[in-house]
């Protein structure tokens, strides 16, 4: 190739800075005796044969760039000077340097703070092979108005049998109690199909999945574990295989141990965290039987064929359904209008914080460009002062695209300084960083600052650095050179073009700052209200201890199979726990009777008297509670009673109801002393009680139906333990902990929380977006200000001369001062009206994320603008002062 | 400073190639001798232009050079042509004769050869 052997010989003639001018120097020599001698010849005087020969020759410097260029990189060579002269530059003016490097660090450092959340949950969560082929699927009951109820175990193998997939898994969430450890640990484990590794195609570490054929209908005994759980129980035994596990009394064994960095793509954030899959082919003991109408609640994932869409696979999805309706009449009642969903998995993982980070993203996005407004400012301001220091490079033949070049690669290289800051900071408080992030904060794979966050820093830095670059070089190269010599000299600066892209400059950043402060007001007001809101229970000084019966595969060795044998268990733990020190009040609730604790209990409910028609039944949420729970929560019970001691195993089945289960079910009635069933249980149970409504199952939540049972007659497995009282976080766990285990020394006891740190956590979410917004809008904010302050004193020290005049012609200071501040109130006004609409138009995108507050709130937006208003006369008020204070006789001399 | 036009340059490349082919190692004044010799005024003015174009083609493996003496004895840079640049001024030369021969039908033509 002769274009790379050329290319070969110039990078290394650059290198070796070989530039060849001593042999060019000598040939033109030679050139040129050999022309002369010719000329003379032919009857030329020796000085005219010399210069006929020069002339003949050609202009040398001209000859000798080309030389040059072809000799060498010239583009690199240029370049490298240009760089040399911008460090020159950035050493004799360090503290514009040092503005312009610190405010790009920050800009550039907080994007690529953002992506890295972005990257780790939004790019690429699903750490599986062909991501996009895995999906939800999703029922609902559209006609009753239950969504995702869950497949049954007839109708998920009815779509294994249907061929549109290639895989479909159900999977479970729950917790197992470990045994043969020094402690009794609770695992989170999810009971699987046994083709769920095979679809989700991770190969295990050690050992090996479950068989996908596997066609047993219990379980498999067969256990696969985290890399996580073999370290931290197993101290990592490379002989763990085989090994046999002992979980609720049963014993499996290990037949695979998945990869380090493998994340459970689950439903929650507990089935995430999953440490230990078992295979079932469900539809046997311990589940119930498979019936089609029983909805065991279960997630089912499942992989697309290689070759299809998710259309193709829901449009036949579609056809399936209709005919299983057909089918089966009884069970798919016309009414219930049973609906099958395909989601993308990525969309179930991570759509819920989709919009609060990509808000993020954008809101970084604006500091950024608000801090390249800003230094694009600064620059045009050093360019002007720099003005005759072009014209005169441009006088001595710099041609206006070299200058453009010289500048753009000054203001390349501040922000590469900035980026490169800014990553450095980045870097080093990344462990600092990384905590902040709320754990909720639903992802499969680990944050980091990688290289794919470092290549974003440095695109970023780079177009940061184009875009700031670009105005004071696109005006470098536009001035009349006779105009600007005869200028540039004296006191007065910059064209009146320069003053107008100044005066844009400043507006757009006031815009911009506006919006980011709107979006921080709008959602600082949600997070305030959120924060206030009535709960309907009382969390403090109340905490939860969460403990877990067995369920062992063997109905006979469950000792806990009963009401009637686990009330006694219930009673002396209760009894035991309320003697603890600092305690005033003990009481005991299933697990969803946790506040705020997202566990879904779903029954179906049917009500006596009430038409039933189908089977298909609404679904409300449940919870058991002992007797003192709604007095120890603080949820006043309206009409008819609590729960009592008397309502045990003994004595017929209870609930109470909330007012908006009352109020959807027994409209203009009285619910108590009426009877309902729940689930597939046949004894009626009588409403004996109304309680009010609490914000039980999510802050923002408006008011679901739930019934309350009598925990007492039931043989719930999943408890918590509520304590009100004087109580010490630190000691009440192992206190606990203690009572319990005097009573049954196999039971794990987990998971103790203070109420005020469950309800402060369902705002982590919340509170970390919303701070962040806040600092970003701050940080705008500050730049706006100084923004203005900067271009105002430019505008001043242009004006000194005529302000000297007019005070000499006796101007009063105070109109001085009115006229400056009316300078920068224009510019600020301009800025708003322009913020104010774009704000408006923007707001909209961010009403998901809002609580109790409209986008377009008015007070947010006048409060917004008062302050932004107040930063703006801040800001001018130092120049206007200086202004009011020029000497006339200084100012004029100056000249 | 302005780059020649792409047809300039590979012209006055050939001729270079050709020149040397013919009369075999030549100082650079020589070359330019030859050139405006056959060419007429292509070199009359700017012979100095030579000099970046046997520099590119140095380069590029198509001459080689040392240094020599000149006539008149003095010390002088003499460029050959290499093997590789023969094969390249025979295929450029074919090509030439290929675009002028397609040229010149194009100029002969009349408007009935074209309807």
């Amino acid at each position: 190739m002769r274009w790379a052997r050329r290319l070969r010989k110039r990078v290394a003639n650059f290198v070796a800075r070989e530039r060849g001018d001593e042999r060019l120097r000598e040939e033109m020599e030679e050139h040129l005796a050999l022309q002369t001698e010719a000329n003379v010849r032919s009857g030329m005087s020796p000085e005219e044969a010399r210069r006929q020969a020069v002339l003949k020759f050609g202009a040398v410097e001209a000859l000798r760039e080309d030389y040059h260029a072809e000799k060498g990189l010239p583009f690199l060579e240029n370049l490298l000077q240009d760089v040399r002269y911008a460090l020159r530059t950035m050493r004799k003016t360090p503290g514009f340097a040092l503005v312009t490097i610190v405010t790009m660090a920050v800009g550039i450092g907080a994007t690529a703070a953002i992506y890295s959340l972005v990257h780790a949950t939004l790019l690429n969560p699903l750490k599986f092979p062909h991501p996009e082929k895995l999906v939800r699927v999703q029922d609902d009951l559209t006609g009753v108005g239950a969504r995702d109820v869950g497949l049954s175990i007839p109708e998920w193998r009815d779509l294994q049998r249907s061929g549109i997939f290639r895989y479909v898994s159900l999977e479970g969430g729950g917790s197992v109690n470990l045994t043969g450890s020094s402690v009794p640990a609770r695992i989170l484990f999810e009971p699987v199909t046994p083709n769920y590794f095979a679809l989700l195609g991770v190969k295990a570490e050690l050992g090996r999945w479950f068989d996908p054929t596997d066609q047993t209908p219990g379980f498999t005994l067969e256990a696969v574990i985290s890399d996580g759980l073999w370290k931290r129980a197993f101290g990592g035994d490379p002989q763990i295989l085989g090994r046999s596990l002992r979980l609720d009394n049963d014993s499996y064994r290990v037949v695979g141990v998945m990869p380090p960095g493998f994340h459970d793509p689950g439903r929650t954030p507990d089935e995430r965290q999953t440490e230990l899959w078992l295979a079932t082919g469900f539809g046997a003991y311990p589940g119930p039987p498979p019936v089609r109408n029983l909805r065991l609640g279960l997630g089912e994932i499942a992989r697309l064929e290689p070759g299809d869409s998710l259309e193709e696979a829901q449009s036949r999805l579609d056809a399936l359904v209709v005919s299983l309706q057909k089918q089966y009449p009884a069970d798919y009642p016309a009414e219930a209008a049973w609906k099958v969903r395909l989601v993308p998995l990525k969309e179930s993982v991570v759509g819920s914080v989709k919009q609060p980070l990509l808000m993020l993203l954008g809101a970084v996005g604006l500091v950024l460009l608000i801090g390249c407004v800003n230094v694009a400012n600064l620059l045009l301001a050093r360019s002007s002062a720099r003005g005759r220091e072009m014209a005169v490079r441009q006088a001595l033949g710099a041609g206006r695209r070299r200058l453009a070049r010289q500048l753009l690669t000054e203001s390349l290289l501040l922000s590469l300084a900035g980026g490169l800051a800014g990553c450095a900071i980045l870097f080093s408080a990344r462990g600092f960083l990384l905590r902040l992030v709320p754990d909720s904060l639903p992802r499969l794979n680990d944050l980091a600052i990688d290289w794919g966050v470092l290549a974003f820093a440095l695109a970023v830095s780079l177009a940061a650095g184009t875009l700031f670059g670009l105005a004071p070089a696109l005006q470098a190269g536009r001035k009349d050179l006779t105009h600007k010599l005869k200028v540039e000299g004296r006191g007065s600066t910059g064209s009146q073009e320069q003053a107008r892209t100044r005066r844009v400059l400043v507006i757009t950043e006031f815009a911009l700052s506006l919006m980011l402060m709107i979006a921080a007001g709008l959602l600082l007001r949600s997070f305030w209200d959120l924060y206030r809101v009535q709960l309907g229970f009382n969390p403090q000084h109340v905490m939860s201890v969460r403990l877990w019966l067995p369920i062992p595969n063997d109905p006979k060795t469950d000792i806990y199979g009963t009401p009637a044998e686990e009330a006694p268990f219930l009673r002396e733990v209760l009894r035991r726990c309320a003697l603890l020190p600092g305690v005033q009040e003990a009481a005991m609730g299933q697990t969803e009777a946790i506040p705020l604790h997202h566990g879904r209990n779903l029954y179906p409910l049917a009500v006596e008297g009430h038409d039933v028609r189908s089977s298909q039944l609404p679904m409300v949420q449940g919870a058991s509670v002992s007797p003192d729970y709604f007095h120890l929560m603080g949820i006043p019970v309206d009409r008819g009673r609590g729960f009592t001691a008397q309502d045990d195993e003994e004595a017929p089945m209870v609930a109470a109801v909330n007012e908006s289960m009352a109020r959807s079910f027994w409209p203009n009635q009285d619910p108590v002393g009426k009877r309902i069933r729940l689930g597939a249980r046949k004894d009626p149970i009588e409403v004996v009680g109304v309680v009010a409504d609490a914000r039980t199952e999510s802050l923002e939540a408006v008011q679901a139906p739930q019934v309350y049972l009598a925990l007492l007659q039931r043989r719930d497995k999943e408890l918590a333990i509520f304590l009100r009282g004087n109580l010490d976080p630190a000691t009440i766990p192992e206190r606990v902990r203690a009572q319990v285990q005097a009573v049954n020394p196999e039971l794990p006891v987990f998971g103790a929380m203070t109420l005020p740190d469950v309800v402060a956590g369902s705002l982590a979410q919340r509170r970390f977006s919303m701070e962040l917004v806040l600092l970003f809008a701050l940080t705008a904010l500050l730049l706006a200000g100084l923004g203005i302050y900067g271009t105002i004193s430019y505008l001043v020290s242009e004006r000194k001369h005529e302000i000297g005049i007019r005070l000499a012609l006796g101007a009063k200071p105070g109109t001085i001062l009115q006229m400056v501040l009316r300078q920068g109130l224009e510019l600020a006004g301009a800025g708003a009206a322009v913020g104010l609409a774009g704000a408006l138009l923007a707001a909209h995108l961010l009403a998901g994320l809002l609580y109790g507050v409209t986008p377009t709130d008015p007070a947010t937006f006048v409060g917004v603008t008062a302050v932004l208003t107040a930063v703006a006369l801040a800001g001018c008020s130092i120049p206007a002062w200086r202004a009011m204070r020029v000497d006339p006789l200084v100012a004029l001399r100056d000249e | 400073m302005r780059q020649k036009s792409d047809v300039q340059q590979g012209t006055l490349a050939l001729m270079v190639l050709k020149t040397l082919d013919l009369l075999g190692p030549l100082h650079g004044y020589g070359i330019a001798r030859r050139i405006e010799q056959i060419s007429g005024d292509l070199l009359a003015v700017n012979q100095g232009t030579l000099y970046p174009v046997l520099l590119k083609l140095e380069q590029e493996g198509a001459v080689a050079s040392e240094w020599g003496a000149s006539e008149n004895n003095r010390r002088a840079r003499f460029y050959r042509l290499t093997t590789g640049g023969r094969k390249q001024m025979q295929a450029e030369t074919r090509e030439w004769a290929q675009t002028t021969a397609i040229i010149a039908r194009f100029f002969e033509a009349k408007a009935e050869d074209l309807g």
